[in-house]
């Protein structure tokens, strides 16, 4: 066993059980993180296939914003657990059964006999002065132009309908409105001084 | 040259246009007044063409004046065809349809009596009157000068247009609506015919023009069509006899002949103008125009013929025991239709289209006459009711006379001429049933006689009228309705002796008719007469004179003299008089038939075809299955996430499963 | 050597702990949320072995459409939970049925 193929059955073993552990918490806050450490270790195996831009995305994008934005989320609703949580036993067999005849048809598909290593030879390792990420850039920019672009936009409007979904005027909020206090005109709108005897 | 046809044409229209749109700006004078001119514009310059023909000083005119359209290299246009046939036709149209306006004025005077108080219909109706008038002349010129099918066609349709419109003029009466609806629907079944011909010889000549369609049509007068399975039919026949089945609507011929005596519910000046003078006889026109492609169909000519001379003496019998005025008139129409179409049958076009002339001056007196009398009478029609009106109205007795006479064939008047040659005509004739027209036409020229003079007895003659009251307002009828009287008595007396030798004898007709040698039975007659002081003297040979005579002092005997006859005859030949006044069945039969079928299949189709099928199988039955199918479906939908969820799942899995055993 | 399958099969067994991941947290939308980056995850795996074993970057190209689109959902998503909260004070999928035919 080479020290390649350690690594990957330590990273996969990390990252089958922070996704066994994503699944079965009780606690929203644990699965989030257990989510952020099954990131880490893909990123960890998309490092061993030579995706080192992907990989460095993945961490950076994954769990510095979306995770983020999940454990935000999570802690700020006011979640009752309890509820959620009911008929978790009852469902697991089904969920087994349905998981593991699914996985089992893809081992038929993908199995060693498929995609072992007499049929995809391991490729040969890049030269150590190859940059992925100029590699990807370089296509990226070229051919994949128009979709880039399109992806911008589909960012710029995710952007706008989070906010817009989000987004709430308060009707109690106090604030000026200059346009109405430039208007003021000097009999009705004005405050007026009046004279009073002081009380004895 | 075109600017003249052109306002021939154009100068009702634009009369019937101002006064149909603009009545009530116009008022009732301004409506009379523009549409009378506009005819009598058109009636002028109608003259004046004809007199050009007859010093001979105008050539035939063919030519088309605007291109309607094109399609597929058939050309439709507008144009004209002006000959001496057209000329006449012409001629007669506008002439009696100035009459016929002058005498409007006095016949609709009072129309306002005819409406319910305050009907919105009967709001200026009488310029609408003068505008749908103004309009028949405008269309039955376009059917006359046509050059071609199309417009032929057009006129022919908007000549019936008016009619049905006119016919149920008084649209408040249910038997108007009833009559005009009838005269529509039975028009209907003859156009249908027609336009198939029209088809036929656009099919197979591909032109619509006259000058073209003659000329190609020699070449296929041997032309064999296969129509129902293999039975092979002459193209000819085929196409000759559907026009003729147009020409049988419109010129109410056997079996077709229903829709004109009910025509009568229209007023009276329409029944003259429309229902007697000229568009009754669009169908002998085109006939007439047509004679180049009826030549060659022997069996086509023998259909006319047959179908003429029934319609000439069983219509002109039924005639005998009508009572209402008009009606005896109408079915006398019909009957003269007959001789016409009899005269067409025997290839003597000329006395055809003679007859037609005369037939158009006569009976449009007559019509007008029983309108003069129906005033007096205040539009009580009933016959039996009238009597010894001469002395209250002698214009009217006069002209009517003058116009009995012309009918039956008095000689020298200008019915004698007329029919005297048709019946010669169909003597010499030798194609197939000519023995059965002529003793047909012999007859009916005692039959003729017979109610022309019964009526002319019963109305005129004997004792006043029933009714004291009528008796005390009985007076001659205005100036404008004597005048046109007088106008149309003075053709209907002089016409034929002085055209006769012309129109008859000397081809003055010329192009326009066409007729083989083998049937030219006009040619055989000029053999033994040419002249109308010939045809007297000939006349006073043969047995139709005497036959006119002998009906008229018949009915003179039976309905003035000894009026218990009558009766006698009647319970005498009960049986034949049930089948005169029920009109042979032909009504009952019909409405039975083909009113009563197609009511009965309409409720059919709507109680099971629309009802049942439709609604309640098809459309409710499909609202109601798909309602029941989504009642059931429906609980599919939870609307919880994760069943859609696992639904996705399941989906997946059964993919993959196929996947894996498939592979 | 890694073998391309080892890769695939990874990404099959995420996939199907994903899976089992919705059947079993049906009524908490944040977990369903993250069961489904998880398969996405799952699927980024594949493109990536896949761009590995053949020397193309197109798979890689895919990847990081994928991680765009994924992370624009997660952000609407998680928008609609906020607001389906405040709305109906739960995110329990079981009072959400509205769209019950």
């Amino acid at each position: 066993m080479t020290f390649e193929l350690f690594v990957f059955y330590l990273f996969s073993f990390i990252l089958v059980a922070a996704a066994l552990m994503v699944i079965t918490r009780r606690n929203p806050v644990h699965s989030a993180l257990f989510l952020v450490l099954a990131f880490f270790t893909s990123a960890g195996i998309w490092l061993l296939a030579e995706a080192e831009f992907l990989a460095i995305v993945l961490v950076l994008v994954y769990v510095g914003a979306v995770m983020v934005l999940f454990l935000f989320v999570v802690m700020m609703l006011d979640i009752d657990v309890a509820t959620l949580r009911a008929g978790f036993i009852n469902y697991l067999p089904v969920a087994l059964m349905v998981a593991v005849v699914m996985a089992l048809e893809i081992f038929v598909i993908v199995g060693p006999g498929n995609f072992g290593l007499d049929v995809y030879p391991s490729p040969p390792p890049l030269p150590t002065d190859y940059s992925n990420t100029e590699a990807l850039g370089s296509v990226l920019y070229t051919v994949y132009m128009y979709p880039f672009e399109i992806a911008a936009v589909i960012l710029l409007v995710a952007i706008i309908a989070a906010i817009g979904l989000a987004n709430r005027t308060r009707s109690d909020s106090k604030y000026q409105d200059p346009s109405l206090q430039v208007k003021v005109r000097k009999g009705p709108d004005r405050i007026q001084v009046v004279k009073m005897e002081a009380e004895d | 040259m075109e600017i003249l046809f052109l306002a021939i044409v154009l100068a009702p229209l634009i009369g019937a246009v101002i006064a149909g749109f603009w009545g009530d700006r116009i008022g009732r004078v301004g409506a009379h007044w523009v549409t009378s001119s506009g005819v009598g514009i058109s009636a002028l310059l109608s003259l004046y063409v004809l007199s050009g023909f007859i010093t001979g000083s105008r050539e035939p005119f063919n030519g088309s004046v605007y291109t309607w359209m094109v399609s597929d290299g058939l050309h439709m246009e507008v144009g004209f065809l002006v000959d001496q046939l057209t000329a006449l036709m012409m001629s007669v149209v506008t002439f009696v349809s100035f009459c016929i306006h002058i005498y409007t004025i006095g016949y609709m005077a009072d129309d306002e009596h005819n409406w319910p108080e305050g009907s919105l219909a009967g709001t200026n109706s009488y310029q609408r009157f003068f505008s749908y008038i103004s309009l028949f002349t405008f269309s039955m010129l376009m059917l006359v000068m046509s050059n071609n099918f199309l417009q032929l066609f057009f006129g022919w349709e908007a000549v019936g247009l008016v009619s049905y419109l006119l016919i149920g003029f008084w649209s408040v009466r249910p038997t108007a609506i009833f009559a005009n609806l009838k005269a529509f629907l039975v028009n209907r079944v003859g156009d249908f015919g027609f336009i198939l011909g029209i088809a036929a010889i656009a099919m197979y000549t591909g032109s619509l023009d006259y000058s073209e369609v003659f000329k190609a049509i020699p070449g296929l007068a041997d032309t064999q069509i296969q129509i129902f399975g293999d039975s092979s039919w002459s193209l000819m026949t085929v196409i000759c006899i559907l026009l003729f089945i147009g020409a049988m609507g419109k010129s109410a011929q056997v079996p077709l002949h229903v829709w004109l005596p009910d025509s009568m519910e229209g007023p009276t000046p329409i029944s003259a103008l429309i229902h007697a003078a000229t568009m009754v006889t669009a169908g002998v026109f085109m006939v007439a125009r047509m004679s180049p492609l009826y030549e060659f169909s022997e069996t086509a000519l023998s259909f006319i013929l047959v179908i003429g001379a029934t319609t000439a003496i069983f219509t002109g019998l039924i005639g005998i025991v009508q009572n209402d005025i008009k009606r005896v008139v109408a079915y006398s129409t019909l009957s003269q239709l007959g001789y016409m179409m009899v005269a067409l049958g025997a290839s003597a076009y000329a006395a055809g289209i003679f007859h037609l002339m005369t037939h158009a001056f006569f009976k449009a007196l007559l019509f007008l006459a029983a309108g003069s009398v129906i005033i007096g009478m205040h539009h009580d029609q009933d016959i039996r009711n009238m009597g010894g009106i001469k002395k209250y109205m002698p214009w009217t007795y006069w002209t009517s006379l003058l116009g009995s006479l012309a009918l039956i064939g008095f000689p020298g008047f200008s019915g004698f001429f007329s029919k005297d040659a048709i019946i010669e005509a169909v003597h010499h004739s030798s194609i197939p049933g000519a023995g059965y027209a002529y003793l047909a036409v012999v007859i009916g020229v005692f039959v003729t006689a017979l109610y022309s003079f019964r009526m002319f007895f019963l109305v005129f003659h004997g004792k006043g009228p029933r009714d004291e009251h009528a008796k005390a307002h009985l007076h001659e009828s205005p100036k404008v309705v004597t005048v046109p009287l007088v106008l149309l008595a003075i053709p209907s007396v002089f016409i034929g002796y002085f055209t006769v030798k012309a129109v008859l004898f000397e081809g003055w007709l010329g192009d326009a008719l066409f007729v083989l040698p083998q049937h030219d039975t006009l040619g055989a007659l000029a053999q033994s007469v040419s002249g109308p002081n010939e045809m007297i003297s000939h006349g006073f040979h043969g047995l139709p004179l005497y036959l006119a005579l002998a009906g008229l002092v018949t009915a003179g005997v039976i309905y003035l003299a000894f009026p218990s006859i009558a009766d006698t005859i009647k319970k005498l030949f009960k049986p034949i008089n049930i089948a005169l006044e029920k009109k042979y069945w032909f009504d009952e039969a019909y409405q039975f038939l083909f009113a009563g079928g197609s009511r009965n299949l309409g409720r059919f189709l709507w109680e099971t075809g629309d009802r049942l099928i439709i609604d309640n199988v098809i459309i409710n039955g499909s609202a109601r299955s798909i309602g029941r199918f989504a009642d059931r479906i429906r609980n599919v939908q939870t609307g919880y996430l994760y069943h859609y969820a696992i639904a996705m799942i399941l989906g997946l899995l059964l993919l993959l499963t196929w996947f894996v055993i498939a592979a | 050597m890694i073998a391309l399958s080892d890769y695939l099969i990874l990404g099959a067994i995420l996939f199907s702990i994903s899976l089992a991941g919705i059947f079993l947290n049906r009524k908490n939308v944040i977990i369903l949320l993250m069961c489904i980056e998880l398969m996405l995850l799952a699927v980024n795996m594949n493109f990536i072995a896949f761009s590995h074993f053949h020397g193309d970057t197109i798979g890689q190209v895919f990847v990081f459409f994928i991680l765009t689109v994924a992370a624009a959902e997660a952000a609407i998503g998680l928008a609609i939970l906020v607001v389906l909260f405040r709305n109906r004070l739960t995110i329990n999928v079981e009072d959400i049925d509205t769209l019950k035919g």
